[in-house]
C-alpha cells in the first residue's frame, strides 16, 4: 500500500512531467490560454495515460520485445480516439478550443514514456497509480501555467476578474507569452533546486 | 485552385502560423538539437522531407481508404502507424541508396516518428482541405504544398534559433536559466517578432 502511494505522489512533484522531466511541452504551451482549456487537456491526457498504462501492464507478457513500441502506440491511439469521440459528443466547445492537440496526445512523450519506462515492467495496480500520478502532475502543471497566462493575458481566472482596473498585456495570451512563462518557470524551478543543494 | 491560394498557404504556414513559434509543434528537437547550426539543419531537412512524404501518403489513406469505408474515426490511429512505418521505410531506402546522407541525418530520422509536427501537419491538412468528408478542389496539391511549407517554416525557425544559440555560448547566462529556460525565452522573443506577420496577405 505504501509503495502505491509513492507511485502516485512521485508524478506530482518529484518527477513532475512538465517541470522536472520537461516532457510533452507542445500541448502544454498550446492550450494553456485559459484555465478551462488547461483542465480539459489535463483530464483528457490523464484518461489516455491511465487507460494505456493499465492495458500495457496487462498485456506486457504477450507482446514480443521487438515490436513493443508499435503495440504501445496502437493502444495509446485507441484511447486517444475514444477521448476524441467523447469530447466531440459531450463537449464540442472544448473540442474546438483544443483543436488538433487532442489527436496529438498520441505523440505526447509523457504517455509513451510511461508505457515504456514503467507500465511494461510493473503490475496493474502500480501502473494505475503511476499513470494517475503523472496525469495529475501534468494537469497541475497545466493549471499553474494557464492560470498565470489567463490572469496576465485577460485579467481573469476561470472567468472571474481578480483585480479591478487591471489592464492586461494581451501578449500573454499569444504564443510568445506561453514560451516566456514556461521559460521563466523552468528557470525558477532550477533556482529552487540549486538553493536546496 | 490558383496561385493565389498557394501563396496564402505559403505565408500562413511559414510566417503567420509557424509550426514551432505559433503552433508549438515539434518543440522537443527545437530546444534539444538547436545548439549548433549543422545538426539543426540536418534535423530540419529530415523533418521537411518526412512531413512532405507523410502529407501525400496520409491524404491518400484518408481519401481512398478511410472515407469510402466510413472509417474516419480511425484517423489518428492509422496516421500514427502509417507515419511510423513511413519513417522506417525512408530510413531503409536512404541507408541503401545514399550512406552519406544517412550519416548526415543520423538518429534524427528515427526521432521524427514521435515528432508531433509530422502528425500535426497530416491532421491539419485533413481539417483544412476536406469539407464535410469531401476533398475541396485541388485538395491533394494544397496538402502537399502545405506540408512543404510547414517544413520550410520549421527550417526557418530552427536556423534562426541555432544561430542565436551558437552566439549565446559566448555570453554569460544566469546559471538557473542555462539550457532549456533560456532557449524558451529566446523562442518567446522570436515568436513575438513573428507575430508582426499577422495580417500579411496577398
Amino acid at each position: 500500500m505504501k509503495s502505491l502511494v509513492k507511485e502516485f505522489t512521485k508524478g506530482i512533484i518529484r518527477e513532475n512531467p512538465t517541470f522536472v522531466l520537461v516532457l510533452g511541452l507542445c500541448p502544454t504551451l498550446a492550450v494553456s490560454v485559459s484555465v478551462a482549456n488547461g483542465i480539459g487537456m489535463g483530464v483528457a491526457a490523464t484518461f489516455v495515460l491511465l487507460g494505456s498504462s493499465m492495458i500495457v501492464s496487462l498485456v506486457k507478457n504477450f507482446i514480443p520485445d521487438k515490436i513493443r513500441i508499435p503495440c504501445f502506440i496502437v493502444v495509446i491511439a485507441t484511447f486517444v480516439t475514444i477521448t476524441e469521440l467523447c469530447l466531440k459528443a459531450y463537449s464540442p466547445v472544448l473540442d474546438r478550443a483544443l483543436g488538433i492537440y487532442v489527436p496529438l496526445i498520441v505523440v505526447n512523450c509523457i504517455v509513451l514514456g510511461r508505457a515504456e519506462a514503467f507500465a511494461c515492467k510493473n503490475n496493474l495496480a502500480s501502473s494505475f497509480f503511476d499513470g494517475l500520478g503523472m496525469g495529475v502532475g501534468f494537469t497541475l502543471a497545466l493549471v499553474i501555467i494557464s492560470a498565470i497566462r489567463e490572469f496576465l493575458g485577460t485579467g481573469q481566472v476561470l472567468g472571474h476578474t481578480l483585480i479591478k482596473g487591471f489592464e492586461p498585456p494581451f501578449v500573454f495570451g499569444m504564443p510568445s507569452g506561453a514560451l516566456l512563462v514556461i521559460g521563466l518557470l523552468l528557470g525558477l524551478f532550477n533556482l529552487i533546486k540549486d538553493r536546496k543543494r | 485552385m490558383n496561385l493565389h491560394e498557394f501563396l496564402s498557404i505559403f505565408i500562413s504556414a511559414v510566417f503567420i502560423y509557424n509550426v514551432i513559434l505559433s503552433r508549438f509543434l515539434g518543440l522537443c528537437p527545437f530546444v534539444a538539437i538547436s545548439k549548433e547550426t549543422k545538426p539543426a539543419f540536418a534535423m530540419s531537412a529530415a523533418v521537411t522531407f518526412v512531413i512532405t512524404a507523410s502529407s501525400a501518403v496520409t491524404w491518400f489513406i484518408y481519401r481512398f481508404l478511410l472515407l469510402p469505408f466510413n472509417l474516419a474515426y480511425l484517423r489518428t490511429l492509422s496516421f500514427v502507424l502509417v507515419i511510423a512505418a513511413l519513417v522506417q521505410l525512408i530510413e531503409m531506402i536512404i541507408r541503401k541508396v545514399s550512406p552519406a546522407l544517412y550519416r548526415a541525418f543520423g538518429i534524427y530520422l528515427t526521432l521524427i516518428t514521435t515528432n508531433c509536427a509530422v502528425l500535426g501537419a497530416a491532421v491539419l491538412n485533413i481539417d483544412m482541405f476536406f469539407v464535410k468528408g469531401k476533398p475541396v478542389v485541388g485538395s491533394f496539391y494544397y496538402s502537399l504544398f502545405q506540408g512543404v511549407c510547414m517544413g520550410l517554416g520549421y527550417t526557418l525557425a530552427m536556423l534562426i534559433m541555432s544561430g542565436i544559440r551558437e552566439r549565446l555560448e559566448f555570453c554569460k547566462v544566469p546559471r538557473a536559466l542555462h539550457n532549456f529556460p533560456i532557449a524558451f525565452i529566446i523562442a518567446s522573443v522570436l515568436s513575438l517578432s513573428f507575430m508582426g506577420f499577422n495580417g500579411f496577405k496577398f
